[in-house]
């Protein structure tokens, strides 16, 4: 199973953890300084699997930014790194040729998408336009929420005025 | 692009790029931190839009490394909201912030309920998510039943019941014992059938970890598994969206793989053969493509088919094939499959009869050692000590060595033991191991622990031709500049006992080995310096004719270390100088170290019971017969039948037999010489600790019996006892020894030994300290056995009764014969039976380690807080306290960890530790002297670190607690790691003999604590 997820960029910096085994505060802090330490210092044409602690860690850069995602050593490794480029690809198509910017300042979104494509550490969903179309149908539920708050705030505020 | 963005949180993140400097963003979060704090403080004017605002704030300050340590109750409340927006954020941010172990989550329990027996499927959605990624032990037993219901619930839409599929998982995962699944294997049976990829994926998710638990109960779904593996490699009816890269849904294709792997074998032909068709077309079907993705998802089909082609251990054209496929992939650019491919070939070692086509690649194998790449690097590292055996080892440990010096800091300990097991595991000449051992020393001395230079001094010892060969070595390593303590430590040993027979040679006179050595005595510690003493006193004894002035400068340094505050060294000091003024007495006590036992290394036993691998196995076994042993033998005058009550001490003789066993290739060995059973059988004997000298055993058996002898020379290792005179043929034994004895470790009945001629069962029940087995004999021939002995060799601490063995069991008949037991006091050490018969003209002597262990002593005990504090506190600090970092743990999950324990009735006290990470175990041990002791026992283990734990261990009885530290850490440990020696007293061969009563200057003891 997959016990968490990282993205870091190139300066170290996190943009999203997922924690999937339960770390305490001080561990994930741990973690995360520790496996960037090994990962951003890694060359480009080595391959895409670091050990470490008795697990793996399957990682892969997309432009500046590293994703990451330990794994037990009996795991797939190929089978973690193509969910890395499962996840990338669903990113790219709902932001839209995404950049690390999107991921910034759409942080949450990063986070939903993952909801919808693991669970428990284990791959939920392999079709990208599943995983499209859910994503979609969220966005719509908050518009909707958002439309009917504000006609029903127009509404108390035009009774009460 | 900010979509339905929130403006502060925007504006917020915007502030936090533009810092210029680490201070500046600490400044900015703390003032954000404020706010929020204060916004929260007063929550009645917060609209619902503002509170998500803010949870997001703290969501992204949490994730840049700042500590959140408030907000999480208003994080929590949000998923009580009613409305959508609100819910989403209310349980990503607390799944986010949480771990299984907050309190806080228990407030939420009802709500997540609510919203998932509800009828809202959106709401039901966000509940499974967040259940499935951080619920514990309340969720599952508060919700278990409720998410089994949506997973099978013919109503509910693909897209819930898949996230209820692993909702399930997660929850049966961390809590098999809450989540019920009795009567599932119908229903996963059913699940498999599903249309719905999403809802299979995750369902075929939940069958591996249902079957790796109990594969048993789930046979109806093996020839599903089969039925969707072929329909997704033929591709038929897979709708394009579940397509990646053209390949069907490469990750389900795995994931069914994998749950294949849990079944022990595949029974139904037809089924097989499916499914060797289905894995002959990945095998061969899967091409290099130039696209990264599709190439990667192909892969990870086709390691995954190669793991389940081992699993099942196809025919072996199969097999070749798979073979030549690594080799392909160990010589490709492509580092991953380069790292796979030599990660495979490792597992492939298992398989049989393929370690000689692996062999074709070593060279390929051994460039990869040099590769720019630390992941592929450890990786060659594992495979060539997995294919390390008589015919390379040669090549293989040069090259380690070679690469010794070049390694990193991170690999060079690994590294070096590697080079050290298998130099002495595999060794063409004796001369070349101890050329290895000394590079190793001198090249990474920090990484060299004392059992390794225990063991070539041992060898030295041992074998004559040897000794000179060594000591010039040893001489012309001192004479480098910077030297090694371990080396110093070598050195004085060796050329303390064997320098004279250098003397001709030229610059080896005692004055100037003296001076060599002597040399190095500043810049020691106070450990080695014992050893320089017991140096000086031999060769001083050696110097002939005397020679005073190297006798004045000697008795100085004697006389100069007679008030050293170490009293190891002050009391070496004071007697040496005694004994060197006796003269001629002085030889017999100085006299040359009596040769050790034969036993098996304690590296090479570890590295053995982390990797049952055949390949290897063999390669021992043909180690073993080409050494020259020259084990102590006990003769065995009297050959009598059955056991008659015990006799105090039986005679005894110890020969030494400076013969070398020979044998020849075929695995028959000549007449004259007195040999070991079979090399198979003698390394399992050797197991841990099985048979060191118990002092004042008392055995129960009028002939053959071991007195309780100690000290160097006479410690009688219960390997080495050997019949003489007895014509003896392999015969092999069916199934693995070792394992057998570690089942019964585990149960109370079941078989202790079997090959072709006769059956041995053993049936235990234990009370206290108290244990009855009965053997149960079985002839499975239709021809008598004759001749039929057994003996019982027990260690110091148990009191073993046999009844009378019957002289020869009838063709196709059981004896039975019980064994009774009674523990005196804690002990990890192993009863050994001693059995033999006779079949036609063949006679088989088997010696088995009895399972008559120290867990069988335990019993579990429930301990509620109120007792157990107290007891923990009241038991404060060594001896009776001890405490333990263990390193090279097994890694396992915590759940497997508790099995284990509960498995040797150390019973896991659940409650008792807040942290989750740790377990606590009572449990109650029983001796007649001791009667019966609480022990407590808590392992703190490291979720970021399985490889390790530290143990704390509180007894009433100091060695309890190191007995059972010892047994515990012998459980847990699997990879062959380096334990310092338990005394840091270096051996001391002249004291030894001096003072026999101090077993820690006893090298032999030393080593047989280490065994």
């Amino acid at each position: 199973m997959i016990h968490f997820v990282l993205l870091i960029s190139r300066q170290g910096k996190v943009r999203l953890t997922k924690w999937y085994s339960p770390y305490s505060q001080k561990e994930r802090t741990k973690v995360i300084r520790e496996l960037s330490g090994v990962i951003l210092t890694r060359g480009p044409k080595l391959c895409n699997f670091v050990e470490w602690r008795g697990f793996k860690v399957v990682y892969k850069r997309y432009a500046s930014l590293y994703f990451c995602m330990c794994i037990d050593q009996d795991d797939n490794e190929l089978e973690i790194l193509e969910i890395i480029h499962h996840y990338v690809e669903i990113l790219d198509r709902y932001f839209g040729s995404v950049c690390e910017l999107d991921l910034i300042f759409n942080f949450h979104k990063a986070y939903y998408i993952l909801d919808e494509l693991l669970i428990a550490g284990e791959l939920q969903e392999s079709s990208k336009k599943t995983v499209a179309r859910l994503i979609a149908a969220q966005d719509s539920l908050v518009e909707t929420a958002k439309e009917q708050a504000s006609s029903i705030s127009n509404i108390i505020a035009q009774a009460t005025k | 692009m900010a979509m339905h963005g929130m403006r502060g949180l925007s504006v917020f993140i915007s502030d936090i790029r533009n810092c210029q400097n680490k201070e500046q963003e600490r400044l900015r979060v703390d003032k954000e931190l404020g706010n929020v704090r204060t916004r929260f403080k007063n929550e009645k004017g917060l609209t619902p839009y503002e509170k998500k605002k803010y949870v997001w704030k703290m969501l992204y300050i949490y994730m840049l490394g700042y500590d959140v340590d408030f907000g999480h109750m208003e994080a929590v409340s949000l998923i009580s909201a009613p409305k959508y927006p609100e819910k989403q954020v209310g349980y990503i941010v607390t799944s986010c912030l949480l771990n299984e172990n907050h309190d806080f989550l228990r407030v939420a329990i009802n709500s997540v309920r609510n919203d998932i027996i509800g009828r809202n499927e959106t709401f039901q959605c966000l509940a499974l998510t967040m259940v499935g990624n951080i619920g514990g032990r309340e969720f599952a037993e508060s919700l278990a039943p409720d998410v089994q219901k949506l997973l099978l619930s013919s109503s509910c839409r693909p897209l819930v019941r898949k996230k209820a599929a692993l909702c399930l998982l997660r929850l049966f995962r961390k809590n098999p014992d809450v989540v019920n699944v009795d009567g599932w294997a119908d229903r996963m049976a059913q699940l498999l059938d599903e249309r719905d990829l999403g809802v299979l994926t995750s369902s075929m998710s939940l069958l591996v970890a249902l079957v790796s638990n109990n594969h048993e109960a789930y046979w109806t779904c093996l020839p599903k598994c089969v039925k969707i593996l072929e329909r997704l490699a033929r591709n038929q009816d897979v709708p394009q969206e579940y397509t990646y890269y053209g390949i069907p849904s490469p990750w389900l294709q795995v994931k069914t793989m994998r749950a294949l792997q849990y079944f022990p074998s595949i029974e139904d032909p037809n089924t097989r053969r499916t499914l060797f068709e289905v894995l002959q077309r990945i095998l061969m079907g899967t091409d290099v493509v130039k696209n990264v993705n599709k190439n990667n998802a192909s892969h990870a089909v086709l390691f995954e088919a190669l793991a389940l082609v081992m699993h099942l251990d196809a025919e072996k054209e199969m097999m070749s094939q798979c073979v030549a496929l690594l080799g392909k992939f160990v010589a490709v650019r492509e580092p991953n499959i380069r790292y796979l491919g030599l990660e495979n070939m490792t597992r492939m070692l298992m398989v049989t009869d393929v370690q000689e086509v692996i062999k074709r690649h070593q060279v390929q194998i051994i460039a990869s050692l040099k590769d720019p790449d630390i992941s592929i690097r450890r990786r060659a590292l594992d495979l060539l000590y997995g294919m390390c055996d008589v015919t390379n080892a040669k090549d293989i440990v040069e090259e380690l060595l070679q690469y010794l010096s070049s390694a990193d800091f991170a690999m060079r300990e690994e590294l070096s033991l590697k080079a050290a097991i298998l130099a002495e595991k595999f060794a063409p000449d004796l001369s070349w191991y101890v050329d290895v051992i000394l590079q190793l020393i001198d090249k990474a001395g920090d990484f060299i622990s004392d059992d390794i230079w225990f063991r070539v001094v041992q060898f030295v010892i041992n074998n004559d031709d040897l000794q000179p060969y060594a000591a010039a070595k040893v001489k012309e390593y001192l004479h480098k500049p910077a030297v090694h303590e371990t080396m110093v430590k070598v050195s004085a040993y060796i050329l303390g006992e064997y320098s004279h027979l250098l003397a001709r040679r030229p610059g080896c006179s005692p004055k100037e080995i003296f001076s060599i050595l002597h040399e190095k005595l500043p810049t020691v510690s106070t450990t080695t310096i014992p050893i320089l003493l017991s140096a000086y006193a031999k060769i001083l004894m050696h110097t002939q004719p005397p020679d005073q002035e190297l006798q004045n400068q000697i008795w100085a340094i004697f006389t100069k270390y007679e008030s050293c505050i170490d009293a190891e060294i002050q009391q070496r000091a004071v007697e040496y100088f005694a004994l060197s003024r006796k003269g001629a007495a002085l030889m017999d006590i100085l006299a040359e170290m009596p040769k050790f036992p034969e036993r098996q290394s304690s590296l090479i036993k570890k590295a053995e019971d982390a990797e049952v691998d055949t390949a290897e196995q063999s390669a021992i076994k043909l180690r073993a017969q080409q050494q020259t042993s020259n084990a102590l033998v006990v003769t065995d005058q009297r050959p009598a039948n059955g056991a008659p009550p015990p006799v105090p001490v039986g005679q005894l003789s110890l020969v030494k037999v400076p013969s070398m066993i020979t044998t020849e290739d075929n695995g028959t060995l000549s007449k004259v010489d007195p040999q070991p059973p079979s090399a198979d059988l003698l390394g399992d004997l050797l197991g841990p600790l099985a048979i060191e000298g118990p002092p004042g055993a008392t055995v129960p058996s009028e002939h053959n019996a071991v007195s309780g002898l100690e000290g160097a020379a006479e410690a009688v290792d219960g390997s080495a006892i050997v019949p003489v005179e007895v014509e003896t043929n392999t015969v092999k034994p069916i199934g693995n020894i070792a394992e057998r004895f570690h089942a019964l470790c585990l149960k109370d009945s079941g078989v202790l030994y079997e090959d072709p001629y006769i059956q041995i069962g053993i049936k235990a029940e234990w009370r206290a300290h108290h244990g009855r087995l009965v053997l149960f004999l079985g002839n499975k021939n239709t021809a008598p056995l004759i001749s039929v002995q057994a003996l019982i060799l027990p260690p110091g601490h148990l009191k073993m009764e046999l009844s009378l063995v019957p002289e020869t069991i009838p063709p196709r008949a059981q004896v039975q014969c019980p064994l009774e037991v009674v523990n005196l006091r804690p002990s990890r050490d192993v009863a050994v039976l001693d059995y033999s018969y006779k079949f036609g003209a063949n006679m088989v002597n088997v010696k088995l380690r009895l399972p008559a262990t120290l867990n069988k002593f335990l019993q579990p005990i429930p301990v509620s807080a109120e007792e157990f504090f107290p007891q923990w506190r009241s038991l404060s600090g060594p001896p009776l306290k001890l405490q333990e970092v263990v390193r090279g743990v097994r890694p396992m999950p915590l759940s497997e960890m508790a099995n284990l324990l509960n498995s040797f009735r150390l019973m896991i006290s659940p409650g008792l530790d807040p942290n989750p990470n740790n377990l606590v175990v009572c449990t109650t041990f029983y001796s007649e002297n001791t009667h019966a002791i609480l022990c407590l026992v808590r392992i703190e283990t490291d979720p970021a670190d399985r490889t390790q734990l530290r143990m704390t261990l509180a007894s009433g009885d100091p060695t309890l607690t190191f007995e059972l530290k010892e047994f515990i850490k012998e459980q847990l440990v699997s990879i062959p790691m380096v334990p310092r020696a338990p005394a840091a007293a270096p051996p001391a061969p002249p004291a030894a003999q001096l003072t026999p009563q101090i077993p820690a200057n006893d090298p032999a003891a030393l080593l047989a604590g280490l065994l």
